[in-house]
């Protein structure tokens, strides 16, 4: 626990209202959208001004406590979970857009902005901002950049690390970086800016976000097909990519998921399908409608059983109700769900996809997959009941399976959620030393003291001064995770 | 225990975090307790004995408006409003005494000789030129009593439970029998609504019964807290709807109708009544729900002033009833429709919200009079009483000529008016 001399310090720097340590607070930021895992923050501190995040930085460092950013909490790898010994700095009231530049297509916005709220106003401008995370009702810009997050476009669009043109950042001393700035073309020194983007929160901490924004497409079309296998669907991603077409989006299910969608939404699905593939392209009138006829051929050739080509918009909207319902279907079948993201290269899909399958019914658990077809980005579902110690255990092994297989196939642990503390061990395990120590070696510069949302990513050497275990209950806490020695940081 | 809140329901919360992008409290203080996921956590954390209820958990609980917006937004089906209710109920029998909100809800709402009687004190001190003086008053000693008196609707002139025939026989098609629950914030304060309703079913060939000894539904009080109350009134309401053999039951209150539609569950574990319970509730029916299912006589004349829907909470999101009563309002307002943002947030009415939480009502009512002012709305359409004062009150008090009128009342004056071209 922090002390009462740094609480008042605390108290001094944010003021009687940005502090608070009350048990029903505490309880109420000790977990994020990652499942299962929780720990309670000693204090919550609201920032009202950057100097202030400056201090806190400071003040971490000579008092050797942790500090976890936070946005709106709905990451899925824990990367805003409090860790032991810390205090949460949430940055959800930073709503500002400071600016709004018609001429060069950018804006200034401040981290707390939501993602879907900015994304309203830029396309009532006739712009665009594509990267959509299945969150943006209430994810923020700050956490999408400190995540990279990617979501539905991600294929044509890219992800949010493309969009991204400057960054003004607290460093882990409490000294503020500015970093990019409105040129495209920008080659003044090392590209830090990209080792920002994604850092997790373990880098630093964004006070103010640049944003490139794109003309908004002038119109969209969408298209829905069943096929028997899940062979048929990726044969169709196949012969997309090959004949030159980028769709702005390009989605599948699975068996399990179609069934799971057909049962809570009766849509009207036929549940025997292997798989569905939604599809859709925009842009200009003539190119929209070419792409879409030659996607229609190409998915009776690859024998779609079924086909729905929506006339407009809003019978494209129920096309992608199903879609969008996945997650929602899934979610209801049992307490616990455990959403994951492990991608392989495009090619790869269907035995990754077949993959999980088997290795859902070797462990006995159950898995329901969809995701983005179009760019590899699998969304495998693991259901289960977090009060089931067996099950959660066999569900663990799976996912371990899963993500071996797809480092196997030369994919990635992670497309879009982050590594956090869910999936550390993979990445010690599965990527290449160099990797890791680099970015060990990184953090161990940036932040000497480990006092930025340690215990993220990769894991450093506990330290001892000031971290040593103050209770009983710590020490038990490290011991029961022996087997897990990755885990075991104060 | 029986008033342990679900362990299976609590766990059912994924915490994604889907929820705080339409929470009206948590778009209020952007803080994590005051949303759904945060109020779920923190129940959790009572259940397992982390903390015990404390000040600041009540609060929570009470702050919460229970308008369920949350279960719309929710990808796993959580039931919140039945957690916090059941919240609500733990909390009152943690307490050593019973609260004086429940003690008011249980001894005068739902005992109607009694409520009639104080709403009968009130019709006449409103109508007296005591009730200026005490406002004047009240002004110069407190502004915050004084702005709570001054947003109570008029008492009506007379309750409909007893001027209404117990059956209404239709005039020439008789497609069935409907039975219509009068209900009691609706009677005391919109008996003509009640009026209303009862002319739009008749006009459309259903025999309308109006059942003389029901009762409350019993919703103020499952929703603040009192879990025994509730069941007696349902098992009542159940003996009583069943004698009038009627083939649906048309609520005109948003709240009485999602709680109705609740009764199979309320009173699952009653021997006697579960199994008739569920047919009850299956037969329960919103207004606007009701027609548009039904069929209903577009009226053929329109409002001819800017019209827009307010979505009650308890239409929307505890009953999932939206797409009939914009249907009925579009095809009234015709060319004058209008959009009206937020149209699923909660106005703060919610229940009794606005007597005992003034402060944050007020904040509620705020947003959603700006967004009416935005949408250049003159008539705002609605299917609650609550809501009904509650805007009334808001644009009353923004010097707004905007009327507030319930599907009822709009189709049944554009009924007349065709009738009388």
């Amino acid at each position: 626990m922090i002390g009462e001399k740094v609480k008042s310090e605390l108290v001094r720097i944010f003021g009687k209202d940005g502090f608070r340590d009350s048990d029903e607070d505490r309880i109420a930021y000790s977990y994020d959208g990652t499942p299962v895992r929780s720990v309670l923050p000693d204090a919550i501190v609201t920032p009202s001004s950057v100097e202030q995040i400056s201090k806190l930085m400071i003040l971490a460092n000579e008092n050797k406590f942790a500090v976890v950013p936070r946005g709106s909490g709905s990451g899925l790898s824990g990367g805003s979970i409090p860790t032991e010994n810390s205090v949460v700095l949430l940055m959800n009231k930073w709503t500002n857009v400071i600016e709004f530049d018609k001429n060069n297509l950018t804006a200034w916005v401040e981290p707390g902005v939501v993602t879907g709220k900015f994304q309203s106003l830029v396309e009532s401008q006739g712009l665009f901002y594509p990267p959509d995370p299945g969150s943006a009702q209430i994810c923020t810009l700050g956490g999408n950049v400190a995540e990279n997050s990617g979501g539905l476009r991600g294929l044509k669009y890219g992800v949010t690390k493309n969009y991204v043109l400057g960054l003004e950042v607290v460093l882990p001393n409490g000294d503020v970086m500015r970093v990019g700035g409105k040129n495209m073309k920008d080659v003044a020194g090392y590209n830090l800016k990209d080792v920002m983007i994604g850092s997790e929160g373990t880098l630093g901490i964004f006070t103010k976000i640049l944003l490139k924004l794109i003309p908004l497409p002038k119109t969209g079309r969408t298209l829905l097909a069943f096929y028997d296998s899940i062979a048929g669907a990726a044969a169709t991603v196949s012969e997309i990519t090959a004949a030159r077409i980028v769709p702005a989006m390009l989605e599948f299910l699975d068996n399990p998921t179609i069934r799971a969608v057909e049962d809570f939404a009766k849509l009207g699905l036929d549940r025997n399908a292997g798989a569905v593939l939604l599809a859709e392209v925009d842009g200009a009138k003539p190119v929209v409608e070419e792409d879409l006829a030659a996607i229609e051929m190409i998915c009776k050739k690859s024998r779609a059983t079924t086909l729905h080509v929506a006339r407009d918009q809003s019978e494209g909207m129920k096309l992608k109700a199903a879609r969008r319902s996945a997650l929602a279907a899934l979610a209801r079948i049992s307490p616990t769900t455990i959403l994951e993201d492990a991608t392989v290269p495009r090619s790869e899909l269907t035995t990754m996809v077949y993959f999980i399958n088997l290795t859902a019914a070797k462990h006995n658990v159950q898995i329901g997959t969809f995701g983005h077809a179009g760019d590899g980005n699998l969304h495998p579902t693991g259901l289960t009941d977090e009060r089931n110690e067996a099950e959660m255990k066999r569900i663990e092994e799976a996912f371990d399976d899963i993500f071996r297989k797809a480092v196997e196939l030369g994919g990635t642990i992670t497309g879009e959620h982050g590594i956090g503390l869910s999936k550390k061990k993979f990445l010690e395990e599965l990527y290449n030393t160099p990797f890791v120590s680099m970015m060990k070696k990184t953090k161990e510069m940036l932040d000497p003291n480990f006092v930025l949302n340690p215990g993220k990513v990769v894991s450093v050497a506990p330290r001892c001064e000031g971290a040593l275990p103050r209770s009983r209950e710590q020490i038990d806490r490290v011991l029961s995770k022996m087997d897990n020695p990755a885990e075991a940081y104060f | 225990m029986t008033n342990r809140i679900s362990d299976d329901l609590l766990t059912q919360c994924m915490h994604c975090g889907l929820c705080l992008s339409v929470c009206p409290t948590y778009a209020l203080t952007g803080d994590e307790k005051s949303s759904p996921r945060g109020r779920i956590r923190l129940m959790k954390s009572v259940m397992e004995s982390r903390i015990p209820v404390t000040d600041a958990f009540v609060n929570e609980m009470d702050f919460c408006l229970d308008c369920q917006a949350c279960e719309t937004a929710c990808p796993a089906g959580v039931k919140y409003g039945e957690l916090v209710e059941s919240a609500r109920i733990f909390v009152e029998s943690s307490r050593k005494r019973t609260s004086l909100k429940v003690f008011i809800l249980r001894k005068v709402v739902v005992r109607r000789r009694v409520l009639n009687f104080i709403a009968g004190i009130a019709r006449v001190y409103q109508s007296s030129r005591v009730d200026r003086l005490v406002l004047r008053l009240l002004n110069i000693a407190s502004k915050n009593l004084y702005n709570k008196a001054r947003q109570l609707p008029k008492v009506s002139e007379s309750f409909s439970i007893n001027t209404l025939p117990e059956v209404i026989e239709p005039k020439d098609e008789w497609r069935g029998t409907v039975a219509v629950l009068t209900g009691c914030v609706m009677d005391v304060f919109f008996a003509d609504i009640n009026k209303d309703t009862v002319d739009v079913l008749v006009e459309n060939g259903w025999r309308v019964v109006i059942p003389k000894d029901q009762v409350c539904c019993g919703s103020l009080n499952a929703h603040n807290g009192d879990g025994i109350t509730p069941k007696g009134l349902a098992r009542k309401n159940v003996d009583v709807f069943e004698r009038t053999a009627a083939e649906y039951y048309v609520i005109n209150s948003a709240g009485c109708g999602a709680f109705m539609k609740q009764y199979g569950d309320v009173l699952a574990n009653d021997r006697g009544y579960s199994e008739r319970a569920r047919a009850f509730s299956a037969k329960v029916r919103d207004f606007s729900e009701f027609l548009v299912q039904t069929g209903y006589k577009k009226p053929g004349a329109h409002t001819c002033k800017p019209t827009a829907y307010h979505e009650a909470c308890h239409l929307v999101h505890a009953q999932k009833v939206s797409s009939e009563p914009s249907e009925i309002v579009r095809d009234v307002a015709d060319k004058d429709y209008r959009t009206l943002n937020e149209a699923t947030w909660c106005c703060g009415s919610a229940g009794i919200y606005n007597v005992v939480r003034y402060d944050d009502a007020v904040k509620l009512l705020n947003r959603k009079m700006v967004n009416i002012k935005n949408s250049g709305a003159e008539i705002v359409v609605t299917g609650n009483p609550g809501c009904l004062a509650q805007i009334a009150s808001g644009a009353k008090k923004e010097g707004l000529d905007i009327e507030v009128v319930h599907p009822a009342t709009l189709l049944s004056r554009l009924y007349k008016a065709n009738g009388s071209q």
